[in-house]
């Protein structure tokens, strides 16, 4: 301690041989956290950019009527994207349409119903639905949902709804047990645990108090879900259903085994169809690099691309103005 | 306002209802898991595991395909992982409140949700195209750019539960910032991190739309990763759909491996992450 009596000069001298460490490697390791940062933001844009380019000569080539186009023709080369985009978003529609209900129903139970042990157990059951992987649902799909709704499914429906005027246009077709519906159901299976955990997080952000108003004045626990903690939780739950849509909307494999890959239009939900996704998976061994069915899908990768990002930027949007405020 | 009777009866009613759609979901998720192992456990032997693919009939296993998905998801780890890791950091703690921060944020999740068959197409416009040919480096690029968001959130979640208080107490104590990073928040959230890095692993592993279009598959045995690999998921994916019955007996084994491996590190992360929070 006798250089610090001894003066300033000293006392800088000191520090200066106390304080090596961190004046180079600071600026390095705080630029490297910033790169990372930045490459996050760079990958986003090029993805993006790599898509477009790819996908840029099926554009020119067949103009933005591409997008609307039901026209898949392998054959004479000419492409169209309209019978993709329907098939995705009708399934992806479909998922949610399953998936809501069943939703709102599970974080009811998990919130409100299930006595307190029980809860954790169930939850993480239910979100191992979300960690099975893709093919497992296709092959599960493929080999045991897909008989089961050609043989005890379709031809009921298709005998008693069939007949009816414009709803019957749902319902027609022969029982292939693949199809738009299954793809729609496997999906709803898929997404059900995104939507159901987010829906429990937004519900227990619920303040105690308002609930216990509620239930002071007689109110039963449905009641008090349903005028309480849902309007409460209403704009992050439409995120999380948001969120749930733009999973269904890119999901791949399971689609591809079970939606019967068939790039025509069709009303019923029984016919078989595509999604952006399964086209791709399907038609790309049989595209070689350069050629216009090639450029084609990456088109339809980028149509995908953009979709998916509305939705997800959306819901993410939605889901953090809430849970923020 | 509708009777007592009425809402009561109301309110038994959804709650049975709410209670069989949980039943529902859990007798589904069951269903799936007994398909897997009525059908995966018959077919599983030695020979999945000491055999390469081999054509229908010739009795075949799935070695070369477990290789190579272990071999891609190692890489794809080593690359991912620091990514992954830095970028997590970068938004807990200099990025903290800033703008820029907020947009990576929102990439990220973006990133996190995107359809992996995008990423997969992405990486063949990039490395597969301009190197001219499918490769286990396009694999792993493809499975490391899915690691990467699955890590930054977790990450950043993990680092956001460590005390300012630390920090300021390692800061006080005249330490620059990589050792306050690097030996008291990432120490202090380290069993946090180090299950989002099994989550990202899990993920990677049950991938297969993104390695369509980078590694290929390969049916013979192949450790050069400049040229197409097998993986589990492509061996699963082809056998599956096939028409011969070994086959896609092989094709259920290599089901039930990967979802067993997956579910598993799925369940001890959330034990791990249940006991820091």
């Amino acid at each position: 301690m006798a250089a610090s009596i001894s003066g300033t000069e000293a006392d800088t001298a000191l520090l200066a041989a106390h304080k090596p460490t961190g004046r180079i490697s600071d600026p390095i390791f705080v630029g490297l956290l910033w790169a990372s940062g930045i490459f996050v933001l760079v990958l986003l844009g090029l993805i993006i950019a790599m898509l477009f380019e790819g996908g840029l000569p099926a554009l020119r080539e067949f103009g933005i009527s591409f997008l609307w186009s039901t026209t898949w023709n392998p054959v004479t080369e000419r492409f169209g994207a309209g019978v993709m985009v329907f098939g995705t978003v009708a399934s992806a529609v479909i998922a949610v349409i399953v998936a809501l209900p069943l939703s709102f129903g599970i974080a009811f139970f998990l919130t409100e119903i299930a006595p307190g042990p029980f809860r954790r157990p169930i939850g993480v059951a239910i979100q191992l639905l979300a960690a099975v992987p893709s093919i497992i649902y296709g092959m599960w799909g493929f080999f045991i949902v897909v008989p089961l709704i050609a043989a005890y499914v379709q031809p009921p429906l298709i005998e008693w709804l069939g007949p009816i005027p414009l709803l019957g246009a749902l319902f027609q077709g022969p029982p292939l047990g693949a199809g738009m519906l299954t793809a729609g159901l496997i999906l709803a299976l898929m997404i059900l645990p995104f939507i159901t955990a987010m829906f429990v997080e937004v519900l227990e952000s619920v303040p105690p108090m308002l609930k216990e108003s509620a239930y002071g004045v007689g109110a039963t626990s449905y009641e008090v879900y349903r005028n309480v903690s849902v309007p409460y939780g209403r704009t992050a739950m439409v995120g999380a259903v948001m969120l749930g849509l733009g999973r269904a909307l890119g999901e791949t494999m399971a689609v591809t085994f079970v939606i019967g890959n068939a790039t025509r239009m069709s009303a019923s939900l029984f016919a078989p169809g595509a999604t952006i996704a399964s086209t791709i998976a399907n038609e790309f061994p049989e595209a070689s690099i350069g050629s216009l069915k090639l450029q084609s899908l990456l088109q339809l990768g980028f149509i995908l691309f953009v979709i998916s990002f509305i939705v997800l930027a959306l819901s993410r949007l939605l889901v953090r103005s809430k849970l923020k405020g | 306002m509708a009777s007592l009777a009425r809402r009561r009866t109301t309110d038994y009613v959804v709650k049975a209802i709410s209670t069989g759609f949980a039943a529902l979901s859990l007798v589904l998720l069951a269903w799936i898991l007994w398909t897997l192992l009525s059908r995966g456990l018959p077919a599983l032997g030695p020979h999945v595991f000491t055999k390469i693919t081999a054509p229908p009939g010739a009795g075949g296993g799935l070695l070369n395909a477990i290789v190579g998905s272990l071999i891609q998801i190692g890489v794809a780890l080593i690359v991912g992982t620091p990514i992954g890791l830095m970028c997590g950091t970068f938004l807990a703690e200099n990025g903290r409140g800033t703008q820029v921060a907020n947009v990576v944020r929102f990439v990220n999740d973006v990133l996190l949700s995107a359809p992996s068959i995008l990423i997969g197409l992405f990486v063949y416009q990039l490395l597969v195209v301009p190197f001219g040919g499918f490769s286990g480096w396009a694999g792993s690029a493809a499975l490391a750019i899915l690691v990467i968001p699955v890590v930054v959130r977790t990450t950043e979640d993990m680092l956001n539960l460590v005390p300012i208080g630390l920090r300021e107490a390692a800061f006080a104590l005249g330490a620059p910032q990589w050792k306050v990073v690097t030996f008291i928040t990432w120490r202090a959230a380290r069993a946090g991190i180090v299950t989002g890095i099994l989550l990202a692993l899990a993920r990677a592993a049950g991938e297969t739309a993104p390695l369509l279009f980078t590694s290929l598959g390969n049916n013979g045995w192949s450790l050069n990763m400049s040229a197409p690999m097998a993986s589990l998921p492509i061996a699963i994916y082809q056998y599956a759909a096939s028409p011969f019955e070994d086959w896609v007996a092989l094709a259920w084994a290599g089901a039930l491996i990967i979802t067993v491996g997956v579910l598993t590190l799925n369940v001890l992360s959330r034990l791990v992450l249940a006991k820091m929070k």
